[in-house]
């Protein structure tokens, strides 16, 4: 490599530390009861989810509010293909369920990259309604109380791995192990794209769109393959929750999802791509621990979030470098001349 | 009934829905003019402002409550509004001026999920009935067989007034020339030395009050519950997006627009569900509003009535 990508650890012990805490998870679930696999394996698919906005918002600086739509939507194809007593093996849902998101967000993020900053914000957040009213009002899915599906099949080469089949204890084993990997795949991923010529092209949208215009690049269409990319892996984060909980309602789809995902890459830090890992994972141990000290979960969370808002301005991945600053994102220089604008960048 | 008198029913039902369209636009409006503003002055980005919606029901349900009097809680919501405002304006909005949007986004959830919680907290989560005060219970005759609820009127003549003083205040006051030229080219607002906080406190508590007026209007004729904001929130968007950014005469009439389209696609839109092809009509009509904001954004990115990107 020949110089550090930003948004990735930046020397080879933090490489090493991450390994380390894929290594914990991987060994998590013999230490703790099954409640807590259940809810690891609920932070995991949160991480999925917040990694595949992250490419959107750390990487290329365009804040989505329509995210949950497309992991939402995953969900909903598998409950489609693989109805409750008809179930299918994951080879044909995980596809299937990725292609359903990905031509889902080709169509948003082809109408809704035609506009920037603020409008993009609108507009992505009205599709994402869109395809949660879709949900929400038709029988299509089982309507406001959502549906039972079958949970996919772990299986491969004719051989199934059946839950049922294992111990009582170690029945959440088979889906944590799979969310376990598809999280480090996703990682994998992602961490290869920001490092290719494709990433670094995202990160010059991210600092000045009209300089890699300038340079030639054509950066809607960039712009383009990162949302639909982004959609895909948000599409597979939701199959994983329909693996893991065999159910779907329309609260997958709306927009609190998105806006809890943009949450979690805030609470772990914009400017590093592990940081949304570290994020979901504070999420949800923020959940449980406002669920076990009070009724009042969601005002927990809301004093949270403006805490964090207001005063943790670099994440928890900025804690132990407090002079690096936020990088500046594309909205900002691009973005619309608006009064509190002006001073900061004229 | 004879032909005639069936048709005569039809034009009635069409009338009522018209006027229901109107009526609803004009609320979609007020709650509209609201975002834009604080968008265009601002540049913030405001999810919470379907909280204030809420916020401006829930208070007109108390009043209401405790006193009886709808008439008290009107005044009461828009004085709570400019008073909430400006609390929020100077204590938080003021923080993130220079903010990514990312951040105004992560404040603006933070304080839905804070608004709602409270809500519960102090009100609990069951759905209330408004009742319309008894000298508007009654229907006005239109024409023969059709006559249209009293209290409609009286919200489409509240909200007709509100948008002549907003019109005023933008068009015709020293602080609305501030307000527009702030909204066009904030840097000579700078330059010429006005002092902007001032407009923006004012800005920011103004839109507050509309919203919150809005939910006032609207509790009667709605009931209040919770959550009841979020989803007249999502269509206020798009009436920004279709009237274009930070322009109020454009949310006006993209108001209207949407208020009509959305009523009459969810009123006729069940009777084309007849057959395949039918089914599919029917479900685009009640997603007619998207439609007409994705062919918006087709053609003309930056709003149907001017604006900018």
């Amino acid at each position: 490599m020949t110089e550090a990508v930003r948004m990735l650890p930046q020397s080879r012990t933090a490489w090493v530390a991450l390994a380390a805490g894929a290594g914990v998870l991987a060994v998590l679930p013999w230490v703790v009861t099954p409640y807590y696999v259940g809810l690891l394996t609920t932070a995991m698919i949160g991480a999925m989810l917040a990694l595949s906005l992250h490419l959107l918002v750390g990487a290329t600086g365009l804040v989505s509010l329509g995210h949950g739509a497309f992991y939402g939507l995953a969900a909903y194809t598998v409950y489609l293909i693989s109805p409750e007593g008809a179930p299918r093996p994951v080879w044909q849902t995980l596809p299937l369920a990725m292609l359903a998101a990905g031509l889902a967000s080709l169509v948003v993020g082809a109408l809704s990259l035609r506009t920037k900053g603020f409008f993009f914000l609108m507009v992505t957040l009205a599709f994402g309604q869109m395809i949660f009213f879709v949900f929400h009002d038709t029988k299509l899915g089982g309507g406001t109380d959502g549906a039972y599906l079958a949970k996919p099949l772990i299986s491969a080469f004719g051989l199934t791995l059946e839950p049922q089949s294992l111990p009582r204890s170690q029945r959440a084993f088979p889906a944590y192990y799979v969310a376990l990997t598809q999280l480090v795949a996703t990682y994998l991923a992602l961490a290869f794209l920001l490092g290719s010529l494709f990433g670094r092209v995202l990160e010059g949208i991210r600092v000045n769109e009209h300089r890699m215009v300038a340079m030639g690049f054509n950066t809607n269409r960039y712009k383009l393959a990162a949302f639909v990319i982004a959609g895909m892996l948000a599409g597979a984060a939701g199959h994983m929750w329909s693996l893991h909980s065999g159910f779907v309602n329309p609260e997958l789809v709306g927009w609190h999802k998105s806006a809890e995902a943009l949450l979690m890459i805030l609470l772990g830090g914009i400017g590093s791509l592990a940081g949304a890992i570290a994020g979901a994972f504070a999420f949800y141990a923020l959940g449980e621990v406002a669920q076990q000290v009070t009724e009042r979960k969601l005002l927990v969370e809301g004093v949270v979030i403006l805490c964090a808002v207001l005063f943790l301005r670099n994440g928890l991945m900025g804690i132990g470098s407090p002079r690096k600053r936020r990088p500046p994102q594309q909205a900002a220089v691009t973005g619309v001349p608006a009064a509190g604008k002006a001073g900061a960048h004229g | 009934m004879s032909p005639s008198a069936i048709r005569r029913s039809a034009m009635a039902g069409f009338l009522s829905q018209l006027l229901n369209g109107f009526q609803y636009g004009l609320l979609l409006f007020l709650i509209a003019s609201g975002l834009t503003l604080i968008f265009g002055v601002l540049g913030i980005i405001n999810l919470a402002h379907g909280s204030l919606f809420m916020i401006g029901a829930y208070v007109t349900f108390l009043v209401v409550k405790s006193t009886g009097s709808l008439w008290l809680a009107l005044p009461v919501a828009i004085v709570s509004g400019l008073c909430l405002g400006v609390l929020l304006e100077r204590f938080l909005f003021r923080r993130f001026y220079h903010r990514e949007h990312l951040d105004q986004v992560l404040l603006t959830f933070a304080l839905i999920l804070i608004f709602e919680e409270l809500r519960s907290l102090f009100v609990g989560n069951d759905f209330h009935a408004v009742p319309v005060p008894a000298a508007l219970d009654f229907s006005v005759p239109i024409t023969s067989g059709f006559s249209y609820a009293a209290y409609r009127f009286v919200v489409i003549a509240v909200c007709l007034a509100l948008a002549a003083a907003l019109f005023y205040w933008i068009e015709r006051t020293r602080m609305g020339a501030v307000i527009r030229a702030a909204a066009e080219k904030p840097e000579m607002v700078d330059v010429l030395g006005i002092d902007a906080r001032r407009v923006h406190l004012t800005v920011f508590a103004v839109g507050a009050a509309l919203a919150m007026t809005a939910g006032a209007l609207a509790a009667p004729l709605t009931a209040v519950y919770p959550n009841m904001g979020d989803g007249l929130l999502i269509i206020s968007f798009v009436v920004v997006v279709i009237g274009g950014l930070g322009s109020v005469s454009g949310a006006f009439w993209s108001a209207l627009l949407i208020g009509l389209i959305d009523t009459l696609g969810k009123a006729y839109g069940s009777t084309l569900a007849v057959g395949g092809i039918g089914g599919v009509l029917s479900a685009a009509a009640s997603m007619s509003v998207y439609i007409l904001m994705v062919v918006v954004l087709l053609f003309r990115p930056t709003g149907l009535f001017g604006g900018r990107t």
